[in-house]
């Protein structure tokens, strides 16, 4: 069975259709699998087994009278920000205690509606507010990886990045053939770099956001994490669609993702930022950096060097914006209509019991600090002055865009950090968007790909920035990144239990 | 110049202890956008439903819903720009008004801040007799709030968001008004402006019109004095009240040697008074900033021009048309252009016939006989045919005046063809001169005393004319009586 959970969504829509397996056994294994690894690893809040079970059992059928949808039977995880048709949706906040919506989101319906099986929802950051999962109702998540050192596995636990952390751990421990996610500043592609799993923001308003938990609207966009650079093209193509239901949609049409990647990366011109060798920067990064550009230049690609001059001021206008439009966005959140109410004396004072025992400690501070960016006589200095900053951010990369046609940069400074690490300090939990939130303040598509282990043995990841809509040349030269590197799994997998320890050395005999 | 514009002010003035005071009146006027569904979302705008029966996921802010705009209530606040003279804004920007509330489900209102949809305006009013232009500042598009009910439970309030949504407009207008009257006549018409465009139907009773009204009062030539915003009054004449009062309380504290709060207070019909509602020390911060939800809303020239294409006719435009067109006076073609119903049914009256008749027949009789029983002129039982047939017969000098009085009380209360009537009862007016000569002989004969008198007195002669349309049962032509009487009178 743990052979199944180790297959890409390529390999297991080929064994599909060759009726090598059906759905309803593909799902099983996946079920089974969740079942035994979900209490170590803590990647879904919520199980969905009998849906999983009879959406497979459609896609049995379907199968078998060869009348199969481009995702069918193919079972997928789903973050607990997408909102589920009758099925309890968190954003894993307590305020929303078990709150079940009467409608399911557009990515979601795109999804099922392609044939995909819902196994669960998967854990994430509170609202998305994070970048280590640590600020989950339901816990953190564990990542699959631990460091080795000297030569040694050793037991702690690591982050699986955030605040797709559930998405990415689920995937990198073969709970799921692929997840959704949401990325507002880094969200995806952070979390698919410290799990050795390849995510994709795309482009603002290629996913409807249409029925997902807002965290901070003009920079949330859905994407898929994925174990290889092609299920995450086979994955964006079905998850992207023009909605009439979100305003910010585009009518753009959804390319081929897959029948892109054989196109190779000859004559592609990759611009490589100064800006983005920060200081205090590893060396293991700026090794996994000049791999990086090596294997495209190998491939064929030309290789330049860009400036992208404001880069520095989008992490801090990015902690302006996103926290203003969340102040804003969580307001409904009252504890009036639906979720949790915790009542007082009075109307104000049923709020303030609701919000306080509802929201986390991160969220009650982005709240905090986004009402006061908004407030009368601070708006000009901060919100205004950080919607500046963003259109010059725009403009450099409108600039780049004349002489080169995809951006690389590493997708985090540092490789995965421990529990706790980073907790006490949110201004160091910040930096790790730190090459991740430009792209969301251009509303730009990125993609993260796994290019390289650590000298503690765990995963690193290069980031390649696109043109709008160009998500087609990012899965190209993503392509060409893995086909260089090579794809980075779990060989320890320690979450199995005693059974699954032989899986994990086949995994391990395999890969070699 | 400044003389008489002080005298033509002077009117308006307010007297106190220490001399007249000026007050100065600004109004913000919720009008509902006439529209089948709301401002953001599918749901059905009508009214009346039983509670919570037209709410979408939207207006209940549901997680993960997002607004998208009806096309409809935009189109409908441009042709309200359009209507109030207006600067078309062709890139607005919706924003977020934050503020925490029941019945906000959102915990937002998206309004129009600093880029509203309609910029600078201008109406024109009549007060008086006198002409005078009230200037817009501007026009947004906003939602409504659902409605917050206190009285079904004992220790509970219920919510009903049936309105959580609806489009309103709000039309903004400069601090040009100097009295109650003024301000009165200025929102009568906005709202005629509304109805004539079909924008709103600006029922108040509905709650479909309501204003906040600013007052401020300063002695005349100062500068301007601290404001009071009095919100939601509903109704034209506590509009007038609220001033009123306001005014008074304002003066009446300055003069004892207070000074006023800005703040917003309420108006209380019942006890004639206003009553504080929040300080501007309490006053919300509402941290506005643009909807990131939803796009700047980006208008073209053609779409503006297409929409200016197929306005009706206004009120301005239809009265300068009906006095030169039907040589109606200033007042009657004011009243007639009212209401958009009124108006027309005016002119269908009208056409073909004589102008001021017709708005004799429209104003004095219909309008009165409609307001005596209650009815609108779209309830009225009788047609614009049936009264044009009566003013037809008048004209035509087939009935008097007084006969057609009666004919209208038939028709309006039994129906039928007015003509058919006057032929089938016998009421056709009586013209053969040989018949109304022999009823003057019998009347002078009878009456030698009274000849006597109006040969001194020729007014006197309304006498013999009563008496001799009495003996003809009021079917005798009264010019030609006129006439026959004063030449055998000799007078």
């Amino acid at each position: 069975m743990t052979e199944l959970t180790k297959l890409t969504i390529a390999e297991a829509r080929e064994k599909l259709r060759a009726k090598e397996v059906s759905a309803t056994e593909l799902t099983k294994a996946f079920i089974d699998a969740i079942e035994t690894a979900n209490p170590s690893i803590n990647a879904y809040v919520l199980q969905t087994p009998e849906l999983a079970l009879s959406q497979a059992k459609e896609s049995d059928k379907r199968l078998k009278a060869g009348d199969a949808r481009p995702l069918e039977g193919l079972p997928l995880g789903n973050k607990d920000l997408f909102c589920t048709k009758d099925v309890r949706t968190t954003a894993c906040s307590k305020i929303l205690d078990d709150f079940k919506p009467t409608y399911e989101s557009t990515v979601g319906s795109n999804l099922w509606n392609a044939g995909a099986v819902m196994l669960g929802k998967l854990n994430c950051d509170e609202f998305a507010m994070g970048s280590s999962n640590e600020t989950s109702a339901f816990g953190p998540v564990v990542s699959p990886w631990r460091r080795k050192k000297d030569g040694k596995t050793t037991t702690d636990k690591l982050v699986p990045g955030g605040s797709s952390g559930g998405s990415s751990a689920a995937v990198s421990a073969n709970l799921c053939l692929a997840a959704t996610a949401t990325d507002t500043g880094g969200s995806i592609r952070q979390p698919a770099a410290l799990t050795g799993t390849v995510g994709i923001k795309p482009t603002y308003g290629r996913c409807s956001r249409w029925g997902i938990v807002a965290f901070a609207s003009s920079l949330d966009q859905a994407g898929p994490i994925a174990k290889t650079v092609r299920d995450a093209a086979i994955m964006l193509r079905a998850m992207a669609s023009h909605d009439p239901k979100d305003s910010t949609s585009v009518a753009a049409p959804v390319p081929d993702y897959e029948m892109a990647l054989a196109q190779g990366v000859k004559g592609l011109r990759v611009g490589v930022p100064k800006e983005y060798r920060v200081e205090g920067m590893s060396k293991e990064i700026e090794k996994l950096w000049q791999d990086g550009i090596a294997w495209l230049k190998a491939a064929g690609a030309t290789i330049h060097d860009i400036s992208l001059p404001h880069t520095k001021y989008a992490l801090p206008a990015y902690y302006i914006v996103a926290p203003a439009e969340a102040s804003s966005n969580l307001a409904r959140y009252d504890g009036v209509r639906y979720g949790l109410r915790v009542p007082g004396k009075d109307l104000i004072d049923t709020y303030e019991n609701t919000r306080a025992a509802g929201f986390g400690k991160e969220v009650r501070r982005r709240i905090l600090i986004g009402t006061y960016v908004l407030s009368a006589g601070y708006y000009d200095a901060y919100y205004l002055k950080a919607q500046k900053v963003r259109t010059l951010i725009k403009r450099d990369f409108d600039d780049a865009w004349k002489s080169v046609d995809v951006v690389l940069t590493p997708t985090t400074p540092s490789p995965a950090f421990g529990f706790g690490e980073k907790t006490g300090d949110p201004i160091a939990m910040y930096l790790e968007d730190i090459f991740t939130v430009t792209v969301n303040m251009a509303g730009l598509p990125g993609i993260s790909v796994p290019a390289g282990l650590s000298s503690e043995g765990t995963p690193l990841g290069l980031q390649l920035i696109g043109k709008p809509f160009d998500e087609a040349t990012l899965f190209r030269a993503a392509q060409a990144i893995e086909d260089a590197a090579g794809r980075f799994v779990v060989e320890d997998r320690w979450w199995a239990g005693t059974t699954a320890k032989t899986g994990a050395k086949k995994a391990g005999s395999k890969s070699k | 110049m400044q003389e008489t514009a002080k005298a033509s002010k002077s009117k308006n003035l307010i007297e106190g202890a220490t001399g007249s005071w000026e007050v100065i009146v600004g109004l913000e006027v919720h009008a509902q956008v006439a529209s089948q569904s709301k401002l953001f979302s599918g749901a059905s705008t009508a009214f009346g439903a039983d509670p919570n029966s037209h709410v979408s996921l939207v207006d209940a802010a549901m997680p993960g819903m997002l607004p998208v705009i009806n096309s409809e209530c935009i189109a409908q606040a441009v042709r309200t720009g359009l209507g109030l003279n207006a600067k078309i804004n062709l890139r607005s920007v919706f924003d977020r008004k934050n503020y925490f509330y029941p019945d906000l489900p959102q915990g937002y209102q998206i309004s129009q801040y600093q880029q509203p949809i309609v910029g600078e305006g201008e109406v024109e009013i009549d007060v008086d007799g006198e002409t005078m232009t009230v200037g817009i500042e501007r026009l947004h598009l906003e939602q409504d709030a659902g409605k917050s009910v206190h009285d079904q439970h004992p220790d509970y309030s219920y919510v009903d968001l049936n309105r959580s949504g609806v489009a309103l407009m709000e039309i903004v207008s400069k601090p040009d008004m100097r009295s109650s009257k003024q301000a009165q006549a200025y929102v009568s018409k906005l709202r005629t402006i509304l109805r004539y465009l079909g924008t709103s139907d600006a029922d108040m009773e509905k709650g479909n019109l309501r204003a906040d009204v600013n007052v401020s009062v300063r002695k005349p030539g100062d500068k301007l004095g601290t404001r009071c915003e009095i919100k939601n009054v509903n109704s034209i004449r506590f509009i007038g009240q609220a001033i009123e009062v306001e005014a008074r309380r304002q003066i009446d504290i300055i003069e004892a040697g207070g000074a006023i709060d800005q703040e917003t207070r309420l108006f209380d019909p019942g006890k004639g008074e206003t009553r504080s509602m929040r300080s501007k020390e309490e006053a919300h911060d509402y941290r506005y900033f643009p909807d990131p939800d939803l796009l700047p809303l980006e208008l073209s020239m053609e779409y503006v021009g297409e929409l200016e294409k197929d306005l009706p006719e206004l009120p301005d435009a239809k009265k300068q048309r009906f006095m030169q067109e039907f040589g109606l006076s200033d007042y009657d073609a004011n009243v007639l252009v009212a209401e958009r119903e009124s108006a027309d049914y005016f002119e269908a009256v009208a056409q073909g016939r004589d102008g001021k008749l017709a708005a004799n027949w429209v104003i004095n009789e219909l309008f009165g006989r409609l307001n005596k029983e209650g009815k609108s002129i779209e309830a009225s039982p009788m047609s614009a045919q049936q009264l044009g047939a009566i003013v037809d017969l008048i004209a035509s000098s087939t009935i008097s005046g007084k006969i057609a009085k009666d004919l209208f009380e038939i028709v309006w209360t039994e129906g039928g063809d007015p003509a058919e009537i006057v032929e089938k009862r016998g009421m056709k007016q009586v013209t053969d001169t040989g018949a109304i000569e022999k009823a003057v002989d019998e009347i002078i004969a009878a009456n030698p005393d009274k000849v006597e008198q109006v040969k001194a007195k020729p007014s006197m002669l309304g006498w013999f004319v009563g008496q001799v349309m009495k003996a003809s049962g009021g079917k005798a032509n009264p010019q030609a009586v006129n006439d026959i009487l004063k030449t055998k009178l000799g007078i």
